[in-house]
């Protein structure tokens, strides 16, 4: 306790204190174990507040009707609301039209129908595709799945030590066969900011489109794809204090018509008989089925919620967070912090010498903290780094300096368990 | 309290820190690796069979404590044992870690592998612990490699995600 007392003392100041939004979070009251919650597992899936829960239960038990169909009163309100959820989600990312949001599953879901609708129409044998190091699984296997169907190349961004993108490397992979570039905004395993902007004008002077996996980078700093100039832009819901089941794909609209349709069903056609069926215009072309209507609407007000916290605010506060973190892991003997790059998002990384990351886990969770060990579905980057997997905090605007300290203790306990 | 407590006890720490029968063997008659694809851990295992009893026994591999505690504890456990013996201890083991059997109130051979008991309220580690003894199954059926994920794996079974 008087090192915590001690340690309160010390904290640098913030402009934003999150304990006047805790209490939104009905989740962070939990005692897991006893011990008071301390929940650094948000690269995997952030929290929700109340605000989300009340918008998800007030649809569920007023609203909910399908969408686009009936002409009964129910439906109309259903669809007018989930179509504002598009335009709140539009505006969010300062897309140039609504039509260019296409609501998916998820940022993998994302991924895969970009890979499907434009990769499968434009890339063939012999083609290119430029990933990087850095990516998450679920920008990496998509395309070998295409690569391996059509006979096409993937080329591959290293990183250096720090986990930051060779870029110089990045540029000498391009070729007259290139035709995509997928690339990660933000790293989830070491929270490596990319640079995007650069790198999409690179490939734009070359005639290639750029995917960015955004996944790690919408919740946690402003995204304007019109000033990064991305062709794509995918992230998902449930990272961003929404529900599971819903995230977005971004096109820009001239590529989105051009695409094929990913999946067939309802909705997506305009018209339908047994020798022909006539395609729906973007964005129901490419949103086959009764959408996850409430899931939308929950993400819409998701948005509106941490739009009024302030994006720029939640970037400020968890800065103050991870520049806090990484100063006192630093300081501590046997902990090696895994990704340094210059422009890092609040995601530490670690390896504490001797003890296995399973192991760190575990003994935290007995604290009642909460961090992901494993290999953060990015092998490459655990390969890259020699290390089976590592331990990963990672925070959100609701975690705060003392649990940066209840972790720094946490894993003083477990070096002790493992003297 | 869940099981994270009384797992991280000083005998398995003890083994984690100094696992025995740690290395290789010159020759071995049987040996498979072992591998659990979700969290990277994988272990090989040779031994020696004189005639149907356990002559020698040695592993190395990279992993969490609770999968190297297990896999050392495994070979002095069934160093000199028949290879009936063995796999009787491979099924108890493997009910015990999974909460089929009650090491408390059911008979057993386990000793004082009980201490691992504690992975069945921890549903990720479950594997961490079971991974030694899939390998010295598929060891002793000449099986070169296993894995948990594997679905030729005959120990192969839902339990839980790592």
């Amino acid at each position: 306790m008087n090192m915590n007392q001690t340690a309160l003392e010390s904290h640098p100041q913030s402009a934003f204190d999150p304990a006047s939004i805790r209490a939104d979070f009905p989740i962070l009251a939990l005692r897991p174990n006893g011990k008071p919650l301390v929940y650094l597992d948000n690269a995997a899936s952030s929290q929700m507040p109340q605000q989300v829960i009340d918008r998800l239960v007030r649809y569920q038990s007023t609203q909910h009707a399908n969408i686009h169909r009936a002409v009964h009163t129910l439906s109309e309100i259903a669809t007018a609301e989930y179509e504002e959820a598009r335009r709140k989600l539009a505006r969010f990312i300062n897309a140039r039209e609504e039509r260019e949001v296409i609501f998916t599953s998820g940022t993998t879901d994302a991924i895969n129908l970009a890979m499907h609708g434009f990769g499968r129409k434009f890339i063939g044998a012999g083609d290119e595709i430029i990933l990087t190091t850095l990516e998450h699984h679920s920008n990496i296997v998509p395309w070998q799945m295409l690569a391996e169907e059509e006979g096409a190349k993937i080329r591959v961004v290293p990183v250096n030590d720090a986990g930051e993108l060779l870029i110089d490397e990045y540029e000498g992979l391009f070729s007259e066969r290139t035709r995509l570039v997928g690339v990660t905004h933000v790293s989830n395993a070491l929270g490596s900011v990319n640079p995007v902007k650069r790198m999409i004008a690179f490939a734009h002077a070359r005639g290639v489109p750029v995917l960015v996996d955004g996944a790690q980078a919408a919740p946690h700093m402003p995204v304007d794809v019109q000033d990064l100039d991305c062709d794509f832009y995918a992230f998902s819901g449930h990272k961003l204090c929404g529900p599971t089941g819903i995230g977005v794909l971004y096109g820009k609209a001239a590529l989105l018509e051009r695409m094929q349709p990913f999946k067939g069903g309802g909705d997506m056609i305009l018209s339908v008989t047994f020798e022909k069926t006539t395609y729906n215009v973007i964005p129901q072309k490419f949103e086959a089925g009764t959408p996850p209507i409430a899931a939308a609407i929950g993400l819409g007000a998701a948005v509106d919620y941490l739009c009024g916290i302030g994006i720029d605010t939640i970037a400020a506060h968890e800065r103050a967070l991870l520049a806090y973190a990484t100063a006192k892991l630093a300081r501590m003997p046997g902990v090696r912090i895994i990704g340094t790059a210059a422009d890092k998002a609040a995601v530490l990384s670690f390896a504490l010498e001797g003890v296995h990351p399973h192991d760190v886990g575990t003994l935290l969770n007995q604290d009642g903290i909460a961090v992901r060990t494993g290999h953060h579905c990015a092998q490459p980057v655990m390969q890259r780094f020699k290390v089976p997997a590592t331990t990963r905090a990672s925070f959100a605007f609701y975690n705060t300096l003392a649990e940066v300290d209840a972790l720094a203790a946490g894993i003083a306990n477990v070096q002790k368990v493992f003297r | 309290m869940t099981g994270s407590n009384s797992l991280y006890q000083e005998v398995i720490l003890d083994h984690n820190r100094k696992p025995r029968n740690y290395g290789t063997l010159e020759q071995a008659s049987h040996h498979a690796n072992g591998h659990n694809p979700l969290c990277g851990d994988h272990l090989s295992l040779a031994l020696n069979l004189d005639g149907e009893r356990i002559a020698a026994i040695a592993f190395e591999g990279e992993s969490c404590a609770i999968c190297k505690a297990s896999a050392s504890m495994m070979t002095t456990n069934v160093k000199g044992k028949t290879r009936q013996e063995a796999e009787t201890l491979v099924q108890e083991f493997r009910d015990m870690a999974t909460g089929q059997l009650d090491t408390e109130k059911q008979a057993h051979h386990l000793g004082r592998l009980t201490v691992f008991a504690g992975v069945r309220d921890l549903p990720t580690r479950v594997k961490c612990a079971i991974l030694p003894w899939h390998t010295l199954h598929a060891a002793l059926h000449s099986v070169a490699d296993t894995s948990t994920e594997s679905e030729s794996d005959p120990m192969h079974a839902p339990i839980g995600d790592a």
